[in-house]
């Protein structure tokens, strides 16, 4: 960057931040960019524990008949998997990317309400805390991560573990709420000058329609959890039969809340498709203003779609079409996306780094979750198919094969800037095909054996013809996700001590967060270059070509 | 650049995302009223006109607000605590009026436990009186904050923040008090 002549638009001095004691110093900031790589820490460590917790699951189910988990064990330990996963990893870890590199993208100094960020992360840190408290207490949840009643009910599940679980997640939805409040607040409030929302890089324009479907869609948990709480606590009959209550209203209300997190769960992750593919295939993308726009559509249309988690509770003909409909809708503004990425990538001078490699493995891995998803909305398709193992297939190749795999792209791709140092190529392809290879290993073949009628949630399951050999190549192949994983905290620890040193702009990328030193000074810039387009520092370094 | 005043855009974002929680727990009254057929309904436990009264103090807590707002932007203080002590005495007094009504309904053995009348009603009041209990314990920072003088551009965007607070949680009260107690004279 040192070479590129920058048109100084000097910030008045930041004020001064000194404070005794390290530790005191990460418990007590409201920096964006540390309260950033708190959250993303956090996710880590739960990521770790969720992934134990699959494990355990995988070698219950190595073979029929296998003793290895009660079947309580095993209620709990899926549970708790899927919560985990959904709350306390997915969700957060794009949160904390997004706290990391909202303000830097849009040249701001930090969030628009700094103390409230920090709050926001504490909330979540606490709310995970008291998820796991339940084991403590004697019984984690054992009803699944969307806790269907009269099961999650106090008459099913006597203990407290469903009651820590819902306080844990409305504790966790205050936070993700005030975190979307606060990345809404800054992306309207705070971009620096020239940056138009035409110009707003790709992630942040996911991150801000992700914001706003988030403070649209988590009220309708939180009022759930609410009269789940009221059911359990105060003996209410909101969900129970018995005292005239509906447990399909619980079903209503919890997807309602249920499919737009889905998407929660994903935009941000196009977003950091949308920033690794146009810098490391050398062109601009493809369509900014579709990819943007089919965001937009994407979420109004989540907000709509969520009774196709039902179709098997018998609503009858008239939602069934209708919500079938408006699912194989929802298919159309995404494949655009996975058009438009491909596109830049066409005839690009394309650099295969592990980010990138990550990056393509999302398109494969996604479009093959698409497309399994595309054949739950057809709804005689869905009664053969819900409930079975063809559904943990399918959420995992978009979930794990396509978030996991896109912020695995965002890692490798903004560590540099984070820490200074680059992660190890050579250590990050390793772990890139083992963890590619593992995960297909582990979930391709569940298409199979749910479509042959195994149950998911089960925890165990007859010797049928082929079903024994096919269980065990998934356990086999979890395994293998988790020695990439260990491969990749290896990896992480490695580098953060001896990586390559990445100066300001390792990747010649062209958005804002390059245009400062990695890592960024507490005031992010010390300058901020002109916003003439969406890529101001491509504009820098071909100026002279165009005065 | 700044754009808008921060903690109004806040707020007001806020906003949204509680008129969607509203919106679930009205919903769930609605389905659940429609559904009650034994014990205590809305028509045979509630008093409607006693509730009228406290209606009226929390809308009029909307409009000394408004005026709080007004002297306060013409930097005249004196007013401005007068208005906003008079608004947080009438939320209290809507409060209490509260309190009363559920210690009344309880005394009947009016409670969540005992049909889906009870359970959506104290459910969907109880979380606007909690709002409503919000609004006035951050009113109450601002009166001291008003006594101190100390009311800088910062204190002056946190009040008007608070203010649409207040003016939101009125209005949820509208809707609650048309659909639950209005009714009742159908």
């Amino acid at each position: 960057m040192s070479d590129i002549p920058i048109t100084p638009r000097l910030l008045e001095e930041p004020a001064p931040c000194a404070r005794e004691g390290a530790w005191l110093e990460w418990i007590s900031t409201v920096d964006h960019k540390r309260i950033g790589i708190l959250y993303l820490a956090t996710t880590l460590f739960f990521f770790a524990v969720g992934g134990v917790e699959a494990l355990l699951m995988r070698i219950q189910l190595a073979w029929p008949g296998n003793t290895f988990l009660s079947p309580d064990a095993y209620d709990q330990v899926f549970t708790m998997h899927g919560t985990t996963m959904v709350f306390l990893v997915v969700v957060p870890m794009l949160l904390g990317l997004a706290n990391y590199l909202t303000p830097l993208m849009i040249g701001a100094r930090d969030m628009a309400l700094p103390r409230l960020n920090a709050f926001s992360f504490w909330v979540f840190l606490f709310g995970g805390f008291l998820l796991y408290f339940s084991f403590v207490s004697g019984h984690a949840p054992a009803a699944g991560w969307f806790s269907y009643a009269p099961l999650s009910e106090k008459g099913y599940s006597t203990r407290y573990g469903l009651d820590y679980w819902a306080l844990a997640l409305l504790g966790i939805g205050v936070g993700t709420i005030a975190t979307a409040i606060n990345l809404i607040v800054t992306i309207i409030n705070l971009r620096a000058e020239g940056m138009t929302i035409r110009r707003l890089p790709l992630f942040v324009w996911m991150v801000l329609v992700n914001s706003f479907l988030i403070i649209f869609a988590l009220p309708a948990l939180n009022a759930s959890l609410v009269m789940l709480l009221i059911d359990r606590q105060l003996s209410a009959h909101f969900f129970t039969v018995m005292g005239g209550g509906s447990p399909i209203l619980w079903q209503h209300y919890f997807w309602s809340f249920g499919h737009p997190e889905v998407y929660i769960m994903v935009l941000p992750a196009f977003g950091i498709i949308s920033e690794v593919i146009p810098v490391f295939s050398r062109k601009p993308i493809f369509g900014y203003g579709f990819v943007a726009a089919s965001t937009v559509a994407i979420a109004l249309l989540s907000l709509g779609v969520w009774a196709h988690h039902m179709f098997a509770v018998g609503l009858g003909p008239a939602w069934n079409y209708a919500f079938g409909a408006s699912s194989l809708l929802i298919a159309v503004p995404t494949g655009v996306k996975i058009f438009n990425w491909i596109a830049t990538m066409w005839g690009g001078s394309i650099r295969f780094t592990t980010s990138l490699l990550f990056a393509v493995a999302f398109l494969f891995t996604f479009t093959i979750g698409g497309l399994s998803g595309v054949t739950f909305a057809a709804f005689p398709l869905d009664w053969q198919t819900t409930d079975s193992y063809y559904v943990v297939a399918h959420m995992h190749y978009v979930l794990f094969g396509g978030t996991l795999f896109a912020v695995m792209a965002g890692v490798y791709y903004w560590f540099p800037k984070m820490s200074g140092r680059m992660l190890s190529e050579r250590w990050g392809v390793v772990h890139f095909w083992l963890m590619f290879i593992g995960f297909h290993l582990t979930f391709l073949i569940q298409h199979i054996l749910g479509l042959d009628g195994m149950p998911r949630r089960v925890y165990t399951y007859p010797d049928r013809p082929g079903w024994a050999v096919m269980n065990l190549i998934s356990t086999i192949g979890a395994f293998v996700i988790g020695i990439s994983v260990l491969v990749f905290l290896a990896n992480i620890v490695m580098s953060l001590r001896s990586g390559a040193p990445a100066g300001d702009n390792p990747w010649n990328a062209w958005t804002l967060e390059w245009a400062t030193s990695s890592p960024p000074p507490e005031h992010n810039f010390d300058r901020i270059p002109p916003v003439h387009s969406a890529r101001p520092l491509w504009d820098l370094m071909h100026r002279e070509g165009r005065a | 650049m700044k754009r808008f005043d921060t903690v109004r855009l806040a707020m007001a974002v806020f906003i949204a995302s509680e008129a969607v929680f509203f919106a679930f727990l009205i919903a769930a009254y609605l389905f659940f009223s429609a559904a009650t057929v034994h014990g205590p309904t809305a028509r045979n436990s509630l008093d409607p006109p006693r509730t009228l009264v406290f209606t009226l103090c929390l809308l009029a807590s909307s409009g000394t607000m408004w005026l709080a707002e007004r002297r306060l932007s013409a930097a005249r203080f004196g007013g401005f605590v007068l208005w906003l002590a008079a608004t947080i005495v009438l939320g209290f007094v809507f409060i209490l009026g509260q309190a009363t009504e559920y210690a009344g309904l309880i005394m009947k053995s009016v409670t969540p436990e005992r049909n889906l009348f009870g359970a959506t009603f104290f459910t969907l009041t109880g979380f606007h009186g909690f709002h409503v209990f919000c609004g006035l314990v951050s009113m109450c920072v601002l009166l001291g904050l008003g006594f101190t003088r100390t009311f800088g551009e910062k204190e002056a965007s946190g009040l008007a923040a608070i203010s649409m607070y207040w003016h939101f949680v009125d209005a949820v009260w509208i809707v609650i008090f048309s659909l639950v107690y209005l009714t009742v004279w159908l």
